[in-house]
């Protein structure tokens, strides 16, 4: 039996918009599917989807719900374009890098179909607008790619009654589920609070195949596609866990959970301040307490290779990034095995330590202060910074 | 008793690069107390410094969230299969 999805905005057969002749030709495989149909494809017109990201989820989950009909689709997104998009952002384009997502997603999405009207919202989603902006849609697709908002896009499903179809990835794993619906769980049921910052790396940190968003992705777009035409059984109250280096799909059990302060006992009724909820702002006070990390800028850097400084330039990337680039005369320790090799280096000695942008050598400086070195200096910006500043022959990656 | 608890990819190098590894115990605790021991660099992704599950870390008991079944306390029977599902959030 098919579950239906109540949202607000449902609406009468005899209130949906017509079809134009052009929009018939068009959507003429979905008119003869039985499931779909006349009133379904005027149904999906009438519908309004809210993506929350324009990136790796956000491309195909746009891409196929514009394709597919769906009348109006809110975009949400404040970033512009980077060449490191490309391998899985498919929604945008070589030409495409330095503009705004939503620009690029505009022209992308009116090409494929010309009849979605498109509500932009260049701004981050916050705590201040989120209900707003949520509000004014059927149903909301989790494209974002940090827990602050993803427990914001949460939140506030849930207080304004949209369901949230969620996905989410790493690596070559990928998860997805429909949250916030009237009688299902929620994200916070199926994870209650967040990691601490640092323990989970993000895409940028980590890496993330390439195609696993359009995996992860389609499946939203799949449920999304579901829930406005109210067929199939779509996964509330399940979570699809995506393998793809096993091509293993997987779905568990999830149950609102009677404890949940969003969606069970309710106590939950404003959105908070979800940096404070994942422990950025402690974060960021724990790094003032902690000793100063000295830094140098890679011209600085430079300057005392060229002036023959004895140093010791130490890289804490993995191998398998020391073997995509690496500054002449570092010495790779990776960061995990740093504690174990304290003995190989010599605290008489300056230590400058660099990895790609410095987030990770600024832990190995202070792990290295912790251990009695006195004259250790962070490599500003890393071998990212390198590249720009010094040495425009190491790759950026 | 034999069960065999199931690790994402990303906490698989931790256990000697297996996703699957087989754990000795009564309940879902024991087992997973059991690799934890076995695999020391894992046991810190598992769970907190008192031997309890992170409220971002679930598992999953067959198909069920343990949370509702007995949590580390819940029994497990021989051939019981174990999925250990951390939060992400990349998209």
């Amino acid at each position: 039996m098919a579950t239906t999805v109540s949202v607000d905005r449902d609406v009468a057969p005899d209130t949906l918009p017509e079809l134009s002749r052009e929009e018939i030709l068009r959507y003429s495989r979905h008119l003869i599917l039985p499931d779909v149909g006349l009133e379904g494809q005027r149904r999906l017109k009438a519908a309004r989807v809210l993506l929350v990201g324009a990136g790796g989820l956000g491309s195909p989950a746009a891409l196929y719900l514009a394709a597919a009909g769906v009348g109006t689709l809110g975009l949400v997104d404040f970033d512009v374009v980077d060449v490191t998009n490309l391998q899985r952002q498919v929604l945008h384009g070589t030409a495409d890098v330095g503009r705004p997502k939503l620009d690029s997603a505009a022209d992308r999405l009116t090409d494929i179909n010309p009849h979605v009207d498109l509500e932009r919202f260049e701004t981050r989603l916050t705590s201040a607008n989120a209900l707003d902006i949520i509000r004014e849609f059927d149903l909301v697709v989790d494209g974002t790619d940090n827990f602050p908002t993803r427990y914001l896009v949460n939140d506030a499903c849930v207080l304004a009654g949209r369901p949230n179809v969620y996905g989410s990835i790493f690596r070559f794993e990928g998860q997805a589920s429909v949250f916030a619906t009237t009688d299902g769980p929620c994200y916070r049921c199926l994870f209650r609070e967040p990691p601490p910052p640092g323990l989970v790396p993000s895409c940028a940190e980590g890496g993330v195949l390439g195609v696993l968003p359009g995996l992860v992705g389609t499946i939203q777009a799949t449920e999304a596609v579901k829930l406005i035409l109210g067929i199939g059984e779509p996964l509330i109250g399940r979570l699809l866990l995506v393998d793809a280096l096993r091509a293993q799909f997987r779905t568990l059990t999830l149950r609102r959970d009677p404890s949940c302060p969003a969606c069970g006992t309710r106590e939950l009724t404003t959105l908070i301040d979800y940096e404070e909820f994942c422990g950025l702002r402690g974060a960021a006070a724990e790094e003032v307490a902690a000793p100063v990390v000295r830094e140098l800028t890679p011209r600085e850097v430079a300057d005392k290779v060229a002036r023959g400084d004895d140093f010791d330039l130490i890289d804490v990337r993995e191998p398998h990034e020391y073997a995509i680039a690496r500054i002449a005369g570092a010495r790779l320790i990776p960061l995990a095995t740093l504690p174990e090799r304290l003995d190989t280096l010599d605290p008489a000695r300056e230590i400058v330590v660099h990895c790609k942008v410095g987030g990770r050598s600024a832990r190995a400086v202070r792990a290295l202060q912790a251990a009695g070195f006195r004259q250790v200096w962070n490599l500003a910006g890393g071998i990212t910074r390198w590249s720009d500043d010094v040495d425009p022959s190491v790759p950026k990656y | 008793m034999p069960i065999t608890i199931h690790l994402p990819n990303v906490l698989a190098k931790l256990a000697d690069g297996q996703r699957t590894v087989e754990a000795d115990g009564a309940t879902v605790g024991a087992a997973v107390g059991e690799v934890s021991a076995r695999f020391p660099a894992l046991r810190p992704r598992l769970v907190d410094d008192a031997g309890n599950p992170y409220p971002f870390v679930t598992y999953y008991l067959n198909d069920e969230d343990i949370r509702f079944t007995g949590g580390f306390d819940a029994l497990v029977r021989d051939g019981d299969e174990v999925t250990v599902v951390p939060a992400v959030a990349g998209g």
